[in-house]
């Protein structure tokens, strides 16, 4: 690599001008934070010597506990012990799944869902940055000495209320933010850097909760990302659960305890990894009830019950390099990263899909933390001589809510960012004076099958006829992937902007397969959109009607006009009924019954010009 | 309710919004200056791949994380232009439609469909042919209608470089050449159209196996 100088130990910046900035991982089931010194990415480890802080909280009446200390309560206090909270974040009660097999007392609560705690209540955000907090300090001990920054490391495919949660995070963390790195990314840094690689590369990143797949051209220093994609909700966690019911299944167990299901679901993980170097793992535990539970789990049964996890992550994977416009044998590596891609099956698929080994010369639980902590010394002005430059790109469009609840999408997913985009809109109404802009992310044309960003209102706009103004709503996405939104309405100047904070949206199927949705789902979306289309021009027509009838409705006799009454509620009543073809058929009966009125209307505007009236004045006595 | 009935301002008009407001000699350069390519239809996409490199290099906010904050928002700014440049320079369709804008045709399509109309009814006989193997899950058809557009689109593309370039060098037949270059276009986007339709309906094929 071009612009790559490894530096040698001890020839990078005096310790006392360096400025100390660290990369975190923070992961589903663990986390970690890594440092560079004298030229060298190093992960930090505790005072124990162990390098990965279990995230997990422990929450009592006098306070918290993390990481292993508070990993041992889980079996015995597992509502106040919170675990993968990483799931939750950015999400509401609703998106969470499994939720009625968690030990947790839930709160909904609009934007993000909380948990009652023996602390009090928490937000996912409050959890997280229990844990960034104590990274923190593992870092400041390790280092002597305040924090510059960090780059925190997020998965490809979080969306924007995702980032912005964890962003919020760090910030209750008392942590600077010098970059949200997208963790593929943050292990393509790591690795690329350490092997001088140059060419297209796959990053297929299965953690604890969440998988990626990113594939990124490597080119003299610069990491060019040209797509992405994933599931923020799959994860080695769901490996786990597969594991645990089979074991409910085969124990022919009865409905268990908080305790035990959490005591079964270790046990589940534990067996997990014994299958990474052994065929069979023996699965045993003595339950509450003094039942006890004597398996052996082989790995053609795991392999078996995992199978549609597997094919999940590799249509993924295919679904990535089609957007990348490249075939499979143009890849010329695959780093895999995060525990879970030890399972063998996993390792087997990948390599029979890119027909080749798949690299694991670095730790895939500490590949991230490393990329990361590259990544931060630059941002932070440590030059060591090696320099370069990630371009990486929005995982998920965004767009815009439209009449009938469509979606106008803005900024294409796989855009590279930083990125700006105008759109110029209208108003619908005559006289309307404001307009509610509603953002989204996701593939899916209609709005309620996308998750919501924000909402937020241009007010002030002067009044005009429908259709007059021009109101600019660009889309401003940033470095760190998140999103502000401005709407100016161009001939008045009236302005109103918002930095997108996460409102609520979709369920955790549904952000899981919203990319594979809208394929699927794309007949069915077309039929609905065309539906939609017609209710809002019905919509449109009965408006407009109803308008001309309050300004020149004395140009029609009494029959003519309950006629035309009489055609709008046929309308009226069409439109609320899900049937396209009965709302165009009306449309056109409502059409025919005002062909004459609207003649008469024409002739009489055309008497009011020609006596020189001003356009003005018409639009007055219209309003009158 | 909420926002009312588009019109679309296409990539022209997104570009100089996002550019609006920060005075530069370089940033008023068009395009093809920017990444200092002659203004052709016809791009050495490897130059431009590597210019784009190079001054995203200089400009990316990563490059400025120290710096103050107005330095840090006039990076994301040309970040921002560089992008949205070579967006539109990469894909020949924007290409065609942004160069055909800068020798003063007309690039707004959002109203005007003149296309003859056996044209687009061979258009829509297309597309209800790509609907058809689509729902019948018959892949290879959707492969051969695909190469079939393969070669259709890239002899227009050719075509329509000969045209532009015609608009650019010979001045007195500047108005009828950018005339046709317009037609061509709209061709072009029907094409275009049809090459997603196509794609998206041979991905859905593809998860459902």
């Amino acid at each position: 690599m071009v612009l790559l100088q490894i530096a040698e130990p001890g020839q990078s910046d005096a310790p006392h001008e360096r400025r100390l900035a660290v990369g975190i991982d923070l992961g589903t089931t663990n986390s970690l934070v890594a440092t560079v010194r004298s030229g060298l990415a190093v992960v930090l480890n505790d005072e124990l010597g162990r390098s990965l802080l279990p995230s997990v909280v422990r929450y009592t009446s006098d306070g918290c506990a993390t990481g292993y200390e508070a990993q041992t309560y889980q079996a015995s206090d597992p509502r106040n012990t919170i675990c993968s909270v990483k799931r939750f974040m950015g999400r509401g009660l609703h998106d969470i799944a499994h939720r009625e097999s968690l030990p947790y007392k839930f709160e909904d609560a609009p934007g993000m869902v909380r948990i009652n705690t023996a602390a009090g209540i928490k937000t996912p955000v409050e959890v997280s940055a229990d844990v960034l907090h104590a990274l923190r300090a593992r870092a400041e001990a390790a280092l002597g000495g305040e924090l510059v920054g960090a780059v925190i490391t997020v998965p490809a495919y979080f969306d924007d209320a995702q980032r912005q949660a964890t962003k919020d995070a760090a910030k209750l963390a008392g942590i600077n933010v010098l970059r949200l790195l997208n963790e593929p990314t943050a292990a393509a840094i790591a690795y690329g850097l350490d092997n001088g690689s140059e060419g297209v590369f796959a990053v297929y990143d299965l953690g604890g909760g969440t998988f990626d797949i990113s594939i990124l051209k490597l080119s003299r220093g610069v990491f060019e990302v040209l797509s992405t994609g994933g599931d923020s909700a799959l994860g080695g966690d769901d490996f786990d659960q597969r594991i645990f019911c089979w074991i409910l299944e085969a124990a022919k167990l009865k409905p268990l305890s908080h305790e035990d299901s959490r005591l079964l679901l270790n046990r589940a993980r534990e067996g997990k990894e014994y299958l990474t170097f052994h065929g069979v793992a023996p699965i045993t535990a003595r339950l509450s009830s003094g039942e006890v539970v004597d398996l052996k789990l082989t790995t053609e049964i795991f392999t078996e019950i995992t199978r549609t996890l597997v094919a999940k992550t590799m249509q993924a994977v295919r679904k990535a390099l089609r957007d990348a416009g490249l075939a499979t044998d143009e890849v010329k590596g695959v780093i895999m990263v995060g525990g879970a891609t030890r399972m063998p099956q996993i390792q087997r698929a990948v390599g029979e899909f890119f027909k080749q080994e798949p690299l694991n010369n670095l730790d895939p639980d500490k590949v991230v933390a490393l990329g990361a902590a590259k990544q931060a010394n630059l941002l932070a002005g440590n030059r060591t001589g090696d320099d370069w430059l990630l371009l990486d790109v929005i995982p998920l469009s965004l767009g815009l809510e439209m009449m009938g609840g469509l979606v106008e999408k803005i900024v294409p997913r796989n855009s590279t960012i930083p990125i700006a985009r105008a759109q110029d809109f209208t108003t619908f109404r005559d006289g309307q004076t404001a307009l509610a802009v509603h953002v989204v992310q996701g593939e899916r044309e209609i709005v309620s099958d996308c998750r919501s960003l924000a909402c937020f209102e241009l007010r002030g706009i002067p009044p005009m006829v429908a259709g007059a103004a021009r109101i600019r709503v660009t889309f401003q996405v940033d470095a760190d992937g998140l999103l502000s939104v401005s709407a100016r309405e161009q001939s008045s100047g009236v302005e109103a902007s918002v930095v997108v904070k996460p409102s609520y949206g979709l369920s955790d199927d549904e952000i899981a397969s919203m990319l594979k949705g809208s394929l699927e789902h794309s007949r069915d979306d077309a039929f609905r959109r065309a539906l939609k289309e017609a209710q809002v021009e019905a919509q449109r027509l009965i408006e407009a009607v109803q308008s001309a009838l309050k300004s020149d409705g004395e140009l029609l006799s009494t029959e003519e006009r309950v006629r035309v009454e009489t055609a709008i509620a046929a309308l009226q009543a069409a439109a609320l009924a899900e049937n396209r073809r009965q709302i165009t058929v009306t449309m056109d009966a409502l059409d025919a019954e005002t062909k004459a009125f609207a003649a008469r209307r024409m002739d009489k505007n055309i008497r009011r010009a020609l006596a020189g009236r001003s356009i003005d004045e018409l639009a007055g006595e219209d309003q009158s | 309710m909420a926002a009312g009935s588009a019109s679309q301002s296409g990539a022209a008009a997104a570009g100089s919004s996002a550019s609006a407001g920060f005075g530069s000699e370089r940033f008023a350069l068009d395009h093809f200056a920017l990444f200092d390519l002659p203004q052709d239809f016809r791009v050495d996409s490897n130059a431009l791949d590597a210019r784009y490199r190079a001054l995203q290099v200089e400009m990316h906010p990563d490059r400025f994380a120290t710096a103050a904050d107005a330095e840090r928002r006039r990076a994301l700014q040309w970040a921002t232009h560089i992008n949205e440049a070579y967006q539109t320079l990469k894909k020949p369709l924007s290409r065609a439609r942004y160069l055909l804008g800068l020798l003063g045709g007309e690039c707004d399509f959002a109203r005007d469909t003149s296309l003859p109309m056996d044209f687009l009814v061979a258009q829509m006989e297309l597309r209800e042919t790509v609907a058809d193997a689509a729902s019948a899950g018959r892949s290879e058809e959707l492969d051969s209608l695909r190469d079939d557009l393969v070669r259709q689109r890239r002899a227009h593309y050719e075509e329509l470089a000969g045209i532009l370039a015609l608009a650019a060098n010979e001045q007195a037949q500047r108005t009828s050449a950018l005339a046709r270059a317009a037609d061509a276009l709209r061709r072009l986007m029907f094409e275009e159209k049809l090459m997603a339709d196509i794609d998206d309906a041979l991905a859905a094929l593809d998860e459902l196996n």
